[in-house]
């Protein structure tokens, strides 16, 4: 993994990992998003894992394999803008938006500890709008995203150093169920 | 070039308010001392046994806790009424606090003390003050408001109260409990963040931010009913609330219009106003004491740092030039200094900026130091800290002098404000 990419199936998964650290105090309880539950039935022109049943047409954003697995974008510190390394991976997600207007996302900014809880709500949601701004330069309709701020109110990793901060500065691509 | 002073801590004197009940929300710890501690000598007062609630045992830890005084021990001399007083068995005390307490027929408890200039010879107070049974806490902080403002000119701040958020795990908690962490009430308990409480001048409201519907929407809850309305629930993040000084308005901050922007709006919600124009982040407005100024965080510079403009609207003028990074700014009371986080080198500290000689002092040794706010003396500041990995409480006096932690029994503390003056 290039870094912690969240593959839809593998949240739960990974959630659990993410609580061996001592003390995370929150945000493991959001819901998976509502994709993780969903049954890969749907016609799909997304071509299917080598390894999955015959007959099962597989939605590519289901595929653990495809750019579309990766839902967190990372930053630096105080910084807003999408890297290069994420660009792809937001353009994917673009395109599939653009081909699929039903359906809708949810984008969470996050921050650092460092900088006062109101400055970090208002970062967590500068990082939202920027890969807002991606998606509809890619094809998605303003309609399909809801950008929102948690801020440093929501930490994935709870330390006081940059293995952790470096989690915490993210913007987390939700799909909402259709 | 801005010159940083430490403030050491005079003294090591570290009291563990040990004699408080076992049901304190808080444990308090006091590090540091005043220039010049007063020896203050307070007397049981006669039938103060009797009460579940030692009302001498909070006058004391309240006078104890701000660090101006230093508590004698009475050894065993009683004297109840002036004309017990032996001046000549108090070498060394320069005040004299001595009463009783009474427990009338309807419940009512009424305590009659007397604060007396043991150098002078002379009585400075003679009062009587009496609540119901249940507020037995709050006369004895009543009590310590009026030693404390007699014998040091400032008036005192025992008898106000703190807001702050419990986190335990998933569960957040809106408290607002006295100023020594007893008499907690949770006024709001969800499953999601809750961010920046603010008290209306009067203290009888709360504005804050809730994200129970998903994302940060502004609210103003009464404390006498409970009840609330929705100030701003605009597309994004609705956040930052703070109050005019003459309750009217409140400046919120919306991303409505595109990046973090500070509005102003009366606190139903009507006659919503944009105060700030730029393209970063404008955030965490506090208004001047007189109204005519509000301080800010801005970005627009390249780094988060302070700035001031008129409420009237009208250009900033950037007011911290130090390096790293500078947030969370609020006015004194009197209007001549702020109070602010500065972060530098990974560490946060509290301190205080001079309008007159635009100088910064350091309060603090540095930490996960944040979200200060004066009490309404001006002479203690209240702040969010961090120690054996929990989040808590911690003050420490307008001259750097005096600390405190209070530790809770549970959980985390965030987001600590401090509340006005109530009426009496």
């Amino acid at each position: 993994m290039k870094k912690l990419v969240m593959g839809v199936l593998l949240i739960n998964l990974l959630a659990a990992c993410a609580t061996q650290k001592p003390a995370v105090p929150v945000s493991e309880t959001q819901p998976a998003p509502a994709a993780a539950v969903q049954p890969a039935t749907a016609p799909a022109p997304a071509p299917r894992m080598p390894a999955a049943p015959a007959a099962v047409a597989v939605d590519p954003l289901n595929d653990p394999n495809s750019l579309l697995a990766n839902r967190s974008v990372y930053y630096p510190h105080d910084v807003d803008a999408v890297q290069d390394a994420d660009k792809p991976a937001v353009r994917a997600h673009a395109s599939y938006l653009a081909e699929h207007p039903n359906r809708t996302v949810r984008l969470e900014g996050h921050a650092d500890e460092r900088g006062s809880s109101e400055y970090n709500l208002a970062l967590g949601q500068r990082r939202a709008e920027g890969v807002k701004k991606m998606l509809l330069l890619g094809g998605a309709k303003d309609g399909q995203i809801e950008t929102v701020s948690y801020g440093e109110e929501k930490p994935k990793a709870s330390g006081h150093d940059e293995t952790s901060w470096a989690q915490n500065r993210r913007t987390d691509i939700q799909y909402n169920a259709r | 070039m801005m010159r940083m002073k430490y403030l050491r801590c005079w003294g090591v004197l570290m009291v563990l308010c040990g004699a408080l009940p076992a049901h304190a929300a808080l444990t308090i710890e006091i590090i540091g001392a005043g220039e010049r501690q007063m020896p203050i000598a307070i007397v049981p007062f006669a039938g103060d046994q009797k009460l579940a609630q030692s009302i001498v045992a909070v006058v004391s830890a309240d006078l104890a806790r701000s660090g101006l005084f230093r508590l004698v021990d009475p050894a065993g001399r009683t004297p109840h009424e002036p004309s017990q007083v032996v001046y000549a068995d108090w070498p060394g005390v320069e005040a004299l606090v001595i009463g009783s307490v009474a427990v009338q027929k309807n419940g009512r408890v009424e305590v009659k003390f007397r604060l007396l200039d043991a150098v002078k010879r002379t009585e400075l107070i003679a009062q009587a003050v009496s609540a119901k049974d249940d507020q037995v806490r709050a006369i004895a902080h009543r009590i310590a408001d009026l030693i404390y403002e007699k014998l040091t000119g400032d008036a005192g701040v025992f008898s106000t109260r703190i807001a702050y958020v419990n986190r335990q795990g998933n569960r957040n908690r809106l408290v607002v409990a006295d100023s020594d962490g007893y008499g907690e009430q949770a006024i709001l308990s969800i499953n999601e963040p809750i961010m920046s409480p603010a008290w209306s001048p009067d203290g009888s409201h709360l504005a804050y931010v809730s994200f129970e519907q998903g994302r940060a929407v502004v609210y103003v809850q009464s404390l006498l009913t409970n009840q609330r309305v929705v100030v701003a629930n605009f597309r994004g993040s609705n956040s930052s609330p703070a109050w005019s000084p003459d309750s009217k308005q409140l400046a919120v901050v919306l991303t409505r219009d595109g990046g973090s922007q500070i509005y102003l709006v009366r606190p139903d919600g009507r006659d919503l106003r944009r105060l700030t124009f730029g393209g970063g982040i404008d955030t965490e407005p506090n208004f001047s004491p007189d109204g005519q100024y509000l301080l800010f965080t801005s970005n627009r510079g390249g780094s988060a740092q302070i700035y001031r403009m008129p409420v009237e609207g009208g250009s900033a003028v950037r007011m911290t030039f130090e390096g790293g990074n500078n947030f969370s700014p609020r006015h004194s009371p009197d209007g001549r200094n702020f109070v602010f986080a500065h972060l530098s080198n990974g560490r946060f500290y509290i301190a205080t900026h001079d309008f007159a000689t635009r100088q910064m002092q350091l309060l603090t040794r540095g930490g996960w130091e944040k979200r200060p706010s004066f009490s309404p003396n001006g002479k203690m500041i209240l702040f969010a800290s961090e120690a054996q990995g929990r989040g808590i409480l911690a003050t420490v006096s307008s001259d750097g002098r005096v600390k405190q932690r209070m530790f809770p029994q549970a959980g985390d503390i965030r987001e600590p404000v401090w509340g006005p003056f109530l009426k009496q």
